[in-house]
């Protein structure tokens, strides 16, 4: 509008520098730190791609005119001479809910500023993640090696069983495997006292948004594949 | 309650919350140990998922306490998943009898 150099705010401007401005423009929709907003927007991505897998799965196993493996009799485990179905399964699920238990606490201690209590139940937390990814690789290679299931076919029945089975838990192994590396690495920053400088222990929250999410899509997994 | 910044709960509510998972994750593994079979099976497993995730999302993930905007963001969307999982499921049952009529022996 006029010489001055500072543009004035309400003004307009064209090409990249006006789309800064709209995107950047004084409109604030969530009244949440924006890491925390962008944990949810990311975590809400990860639902759709988890329900896919998922949906691909249903139609999968719906148009198979072959039988599809009986879940509880292959993941069974002879424990002292008792067939005992789904146990390693049950195992991994029960981990997977004390280590959303030991990160619910860490978040809450978070803001109480208890700096060393939070870090050993964040340490807590990805001791369980790594279990669990333990005992999937156990649980894999029984699988792979004993029973002989590749992602092209099994002697129990409908060969997409493996390749659904390895694609899904191996997507949300991955899933874990990562939030045990982002959950250690906070964890370090709390022992080293970054948040207490800071004053402000969000970021605690929001990897506990990441590990819940972690826990809720295997809620789904357990469901839908091992007692479908 | 517009508490976004500094989430803080009595540790209590936690502890049930988290007794309540171990219960319902008994309990739907126990569906598979009684081997129920059918409807029943089918009722029970979604039931004790939806309570699970539920229980999750409301306390665990705080969502009972952020503000409706966000709230609404992150959980109406997923929602028309529900549309994909009709649409497919009618595409599975035709697949299917497409299937059996040209590949039974």
């Amino acid at each position: 509008m006029s010489d001055t150099a500072v543009a004035s705010p309400t003004e307009l401007r064209d090409g990249a520098s006006g789309f800064a401005q709209d995107w950047s423009a004084d409109k604030q929709a969530f009244h949440a730190p924006w890491g925390k907003a962008m944990m949810w927007i990311f975590l809400l991505s990860d639902t759709f791609i988890f329900s896919c897998f998922l949906t691909s799965y249903m139609k999968v196993r719906m148009t198979t005119t072959e039988p599809w493996p009986n879940p509880s009799e292959v993941f069974a485990l002879t424990v002292a001479g008792n067939h005992i179905p789904l146990l390693l399964i049950a195992i991994m699920t029960f981990i997977l809910i004390s280590s959303s238990g030991t990160m619910a606490m860490a978040v809450n201690f978070g803001y109480r500023k208890n700096r060393k209590v939070v870090v050993w139940l964040m340490v807590a937390t990805a001791l369980f993640g790594a279990s669990f990814v333990g005992m999937q690789a156990f649980e894999w290679t029984k699988l792979i090696v004993e029973e002989g299931v590749r992602p092209w076919g099994n002697p129990m029945g409908a060969p997409q069983f493996g390749s659904f089975f390895f694609m899904i838990t191996g997507f949300h192994g991955l899933h874990v495997s990562g939030g045990v590396i982002y959950l250690s690495f906070i964890a370090f920053k709390v022992w080293r006292g970054d948040y207490d400088r800071s004053g402000n222990y969000e970021a605690v929250e929001i990897a506990g948004l990441y590990w819940h999410f972690v826990d809720l899509v295997w809620v789904f997994i357990f469901a839908f594949f091992y007692l479908w | 309650m517009s508490g976004s910044d500094g989430q803080q709960h009595p540790i209590k509510l936690y502890l049930w919350i988290w007794l309540l998972l171990f219960v319902l994750s008994t309990l739907s593994y126990m569906v598979d140990y009684m081997q129920f079979q059918g409807i029943v099976r089918w009722s029970l497993i979604l039931l004790f998922m939806a309570l699970k995730a539920g229980f999750i999302v409301a306390i665990f993930m705080h969502m009972t306490w952020e503000r409706m905007s966000l709230a609404l963001a992150i959980l109406m969307p997923p929602l028309v998943l529900l549309v994909l999982i009709g649409l497919m499921s009618i595409e599975a049952n035709y697949t299917f009898g497409t299937r059996l009529t040209f590949f039974a022996t």
